[in-house]
C-alpha cells in the first residue's frame, strides 16, 4: 500500500521544514493532490514558498514539478479544538462561551498534550477525507512534525489519551487516532545531516519510535556538499620539497603569492578531507538502522523557490 | 558591518552584578554547550556558578559529572578552582521538579492524592510545555537558595524559542480566569454545580459543562476536577513564584544572551527573540553567534580560487594520443621517479585545494549575508562570533576552547 501519511522529523537546524516542503512538491505528481501541514505556528512554509502568512485554511500554494497540486495548512490549535467539538456536538454558542471563559486557552496551552491531540487529530482527519465522488481528497499528506526529541511523544500523545479518557468520544477519537498512525499508510521520517549530535539523535528517535510501535519511513540526510577533494596524502605534510612543488603548481596556475598560501591552503585541505572521513563515518552509522537513506544536497545559494522545486525532483525519483 | 559591537564576554563573566546568565535561541545552534562553556569559563574565573541544563548530548553530560537526572546540583569534577572559583551542573528533571512543587507547597494528605492523580501524572511526566514552566520553576528555586555568584541557564529546545518567557505569564492567566473557577465548581459545590455556574452570569455554562464531560469522558473530568480542587491551595504559591520568576528576568543583575548559528532561521529566530526581550524589558547582553567559518587565506577569492583550478584542469587534459602510451605496461617517464599511486601529483591535489578554498568562501560569503540582515535590524546588539569547530564538544578541555573563543 502507498504510504499517505508522511511525518517529517528532524533534530532543529537540519532543515525539516525544507525536506517536508520539498516531499509534497514531489508527491505532487500528475493529477495528484498533496497536504502539507505545519503544526508548529512558525510560519515556515509561508517564509519557503514566498507567500503571506498562512491562515488557518487549507490553500493551494504550488503546482508539483510532476503537475500535480500541492495544498498547505497552518494548524491552529484553537481552532482545531472548536473544530474538533463541531464535529462531535455541533456547539454554537456553548463554543463561543468555551472561548470566552478561557476553555480554549485552557486546552490549547495550559492542558499539555491537548494541543498535541488536535494536531495529530486534524492531520488524520485529511488522510482520511473523502470527497463526494468516494475518493480520498489527499492522495498525500505531508506534516512538518515537532523535532526529532518531542516527536515520538508527540505522535504517541493519543495512545497516553485514549489511557487517561476511558470512554467517550475523545477516547474513540485518540484510538482512531492511533490507528492511522500506527498504520503502514504512515511513515516518520527523520532529517539529519552528517554531524555527530544530528546523527545520535536520529539513532535515539528510530529507537523511541520503534519502541512506540511508529512506522519508521526513511533517513533524508540533509545539505550534503559534494566531495571537491578525496584526500591530502600525508606525505605532502612533513616532505618541504613537495610543499614547494605544490607552491610552484598554484603559482603557474596563477596564483599571486603562492610561496605563502600553500601551506595556509594545505591545511584547509587537511581539515577539509577529515571532514569527509568522519561524515563517511556518520552515512555508514546511518545505513544500519535498516530503513532507507536519501539525500540532499547543500544548495550554495540557500533555499528560495527554485532550489525547493530542485530538492523535490531529487526526492521524486526515490522510493516513498 | 564593522560598526557591530564586540560583546565583551569576559567583563560581562566577572561582573559580580551579573547573576543570572540566560542562554536562549532555536534549537541545534549550540545553546547547551555555549551555556556549559560560559558556566566553565565564569567558574574558573573565580565565581561560583551553577549550570542549569535541560538537555545536554550524552558524552557532554557525562564528562561534566551528570550521569543521573537527580535534579540536584552537583559538582564538576576537573575545574579548576586555583580563582577560587566551582562549578556545580544539574540537568533538568521535570517530573522531580514538579512533585517537588507539589510536596512543598501541599499537605502530606493533599499532596499525596495530587501525586497519585492520572491527570497529574500524564501532566508532569512532560507534554509539550511542561519542560518550559520547569525550567523557569528550577532558574526560581536556585535563585532563591542564594547559593552560588552566578547561574548558567540554557532554555528547552521549545517549538518556539519565546515559550519559556510566556510560561509564567500564561499561568498566571491560567490561574485568574474564570475556566479554573468553574473546573472546580463541581468538586467543591457538589451537586449545586449547576446553579453556581449559572450564577457567574455566563449563558451556556451549563451545557459547557455537560459538554466537557461528554467530550472528555465522565472519568477524564472527574480526574481533572480532583487534580484542580487539591492544587487549589498551593495555586497562590504557584502564581506568586511564577510572577517573581518573571520579574527576576526583568532584574539588572539578569543577561540574556541569544544564540545563533550563521544560518537563516536561526538568525530569524534570534531577531524575533531580542524584539521581544525588548518589548518585555528583559535585559540583553548580545548575540553570541556559534559556528562561524573562516578561510585560510580570505584574500584569494572563491572566483579566483576557481578559476585557477580550471587552469590546472585545463593542464591535466593530454594532447590526443598521449593517453594511448601511458597505458602501455611500460613507464613512459623512463628513468623518472615512479610515481607513487597513493600520493597524487601536485596538480590534482592543487586543483582540490582550490576547489576547497572557493567552497569555503562561498560559505563564508553566505554566512556574511545572513549576519548583515541581522546587523542591519538590530546594529546595536553586541556579537561574540564563536569559530566552527572540526567536531562537537565532548569534554571540559572542548569547553575551555569554546569559552575562549567566545571571550575572543
Amino acid at each position: 500500500m502507498a504510504r499517505r501519511l508522511h511525518v517529517v522529523s528532524g533534530k532543529g537546524g537540519t532543515g525539516k521544514t525544507t525536506v517536508a516542503a520539498a516531499l509534497a512538491l514531489a508527491l505532487a505528481e500528475q493529477g495528484r493532490r498533496t497536504l502539507l501541514i505545519e503544526v508548529e505556528g512558525r510560519q515556515g512554509i509561508a517564509q519557503l514558498f514566498e507567500t503571506e502568512a498562512l491562515p488557518y485554511e487549507e490553500r493551494r500554494i504550488a503546482i508539483g514539478p510532476g503537475g500535480g497540486e500541492v495544498f498547505a495548512l497552518a494548524i491552529d490549535a484553537e481552532r482545531a479544538l472548536l473544530d474538533y467539538l463541531q464535529m462531535f456536538y455541533r456547539l454554537g454558542s456553548a463554543g463561543r462561551a468555551l472561548r470566552r471563559l478561557g476553555a480554549v486557552d485552557f486546552a490549547t496551552t495550559i492542558a499539555p498534550g491537548l494541543r498535541d491531540v488536535l494536531l495529530t487529530g486534524k492531520a488524520c482527519e485529511a488522510v482520511r477525507r473523502r470527497g463526494a465522488d468516494g475518493r480520498f481528497v489527499y492522495d498525500a499528506v505531508v506534516m512538518d512534525a515537532p523535532p526529532t526529541g518531542r516527536v515520538t511523544r508527540f505522535l504517541g500523545v493519543n495512545s497516553e489519551v485514549a489511557g487517561l479518557a476511558r470512554v467517550g468520544p475523545i477516547h474513540h477519537q485518540a484510538q482512531a487516532v492511533m490507528r492511522v498512525l500506527r498504520s503502514p499508510e504512515t511513515a516518520v521520517h527523520l532529517v539529519t545531516l552528517l554531524e555527530e549530535m544530528p546523527v545520535q539523535e536520529t539513532a535515539d528517535g528510530i529507537a523511541e519510535l520503534r519502541a512506540a510501535e511508529l512506522p519508521v519511513g526513511a533517513t533524508v540526510v540533509n545539505m550534503v556538499r559534494p566531495p571537491v577533494l578525496a584526500a591530502v596524502p600525508d606525505a605532502y605534510g612533513d616532505d618541504p620539497a613537495r610543499l614547494h612543488a605544490l607552491a610552484a603548481t598554484l603559482a603557474d596556475a596563477g596564483l599571486p603569492d603562492a610561496a605563502r598560501t600553500a601551506a595556509p591552503l594545505l591545511a584547509q585541505g587537511r581539515a577539509y578531507a577529515h571532514r569527509l572521513v568522519l561524515e563517511a563515518e556518520r552515512r555508514a552509522e546511518l545505513a544500519r538502522h535498516g530503513i532507507p537513506l536519501h539525500e540532499l544536497p547543500l544548495l550554495a545559494d540557500g533555499i528560495d523557490i527554485a532550489g525547493l522545486y530542485r530538492l523535490a525532483r531529487l526526492l521524486r525519483d526515490q522510493e516513498w | 558591518m564593522d560598526a557591530v559591537p564586540a560583546l565583551a564576554v569576559d567583563p560581562l563573566l566577572d561582573d559580580p552584578g551579573t547573576r543570572i546568565i540566560v542562554c536562549c535561541g532555536s534549537g541545534g545552534v549550540g545553546k547547551t554547550t555555549t551555556a556549559a562553556a560560559l558556566a566553565l569559563r565564569a567558574a574558573e574565573r573565580g565565581r561560583r556558578v551553577v549550570v542549569l541544563t535541560i538537555d545536554p548530548a550524552r558524552r557532554l553530560a557525562q564528562s561534566m559529572g551528570l550521569t543521573e537526572l537527580d535534579n540536584v546540583p552537583r559538582p564538576v569534577p576537573g575545574t579548576a578552582t586555583a580563582a577560587g572559583g566551582e562549578l556545580f551542573a544539574m540537568m533538568l528533571d521535570m517530573k522531580r521538579t514538579f512533585d517537588e512543587i507539589v510536596e512543598a507547597h501541599a499537605d502530606r494528605a493533599r499532596a499525596e492524592a495530587i501525586l497519585a492523580n492520572p491527570f497529574y501524572q500524564s501532566l508532569s511526566a512532560g507534554f509539550a510545555g511542561t519542560q518550559e514552566y520547569m525550567a523557569m520553576e528550577k532558574l526560581g528555586q536556585l535563585a532563591a537558595r542564594d547559593a552560588w555568584d552566578l547561574i548558567v541557564v540554557d532554555t528547552p529546545p521549545s517549538r518556539s524559542a519565546l515559550d519559556f518567557l510566556d510560561a509564567p505569564q500564561r499561568m498566571g492567566s491560567f490561574l485568574d480566569g474564570r475556566f479554573l473557577r468553574l473546573l472546580m465548581a463541581p468538586a467543591k459545590a457538589g451537586g449545586r454545580a449547576g446553579r453556581k455556574v449559572m450564577s457567574l452570569g455566563v449563558a451556556g455554562l451549563g451545557m459547557v459543562t455537560g459538554t466537557l464531560g461528554k467530550v472528555l469522558g465522565a472519568g477524564l473530568l472527574r480526574d481533572v476536577q480532583t487534580f484542580v480542587a487539591a492544587m487549589d491551595t498551593m495555586f497562590g504559591g504557584f502564581r506568586a513564584r511564577a510572577d517573581a520568576t518573571y520579574r527576576l528576568l526583568q532584574a539588572p543583575g539578569t543577561a540574556f544572551l541569544v544564540v545563533a548559528a550563521p544560518e537563516r532561521d536561526a538568525l530569524r529566530e534570534a531577531a524575533y527573540f531580542v524584539e521581544r526581550l525588548a518589548a518585555d524589558r528583559m535585559p540583553l547582553a548580545g548575540l553570541v553567534l556559534n559556528r562561524v567559518h573562516g578561510a585560510a587565506v580570505p584574500e584569494l577569492s572563491a572566483e579566483r580560487a576557481l578559476a585557477a583550478a580550471e587552469t590546472l584542469d585545463a593542464k591535466k587534459v593530454a594532447p590526443p594520443g598521449m593517453d594511448d602510451h601511458r597505458t602501455g605496461d611500460a613507464d613512459p617517464e623512463d628513468g623518472r621517479r615512479t610515481p607513487d599511486p597513493d600520493i597524487p601529483p601536485p596538480d590534482a591535489l592543487a586543483a582540490g585545494l582550490l576547489r576547497v578554498h572557493a567552497e569555503g568562501m562561498r560559505q563564508l560569503a553566505r554566512e556574511q549575508r545572513m549576519r548583515a540582515r541581522f546587523t542591519a535590524v538590530h546594529p546595536e546588539v553586541p556579537v561574540a562570533e564563536v569559530a566552527a569547530l572540526p567536531g562537537d564538544v565532548h569534554d571540559l578541555t572542548g569547553l575551555r576552547a569554546v569559552g575562549d573563543l567566545l571571550a575572543g
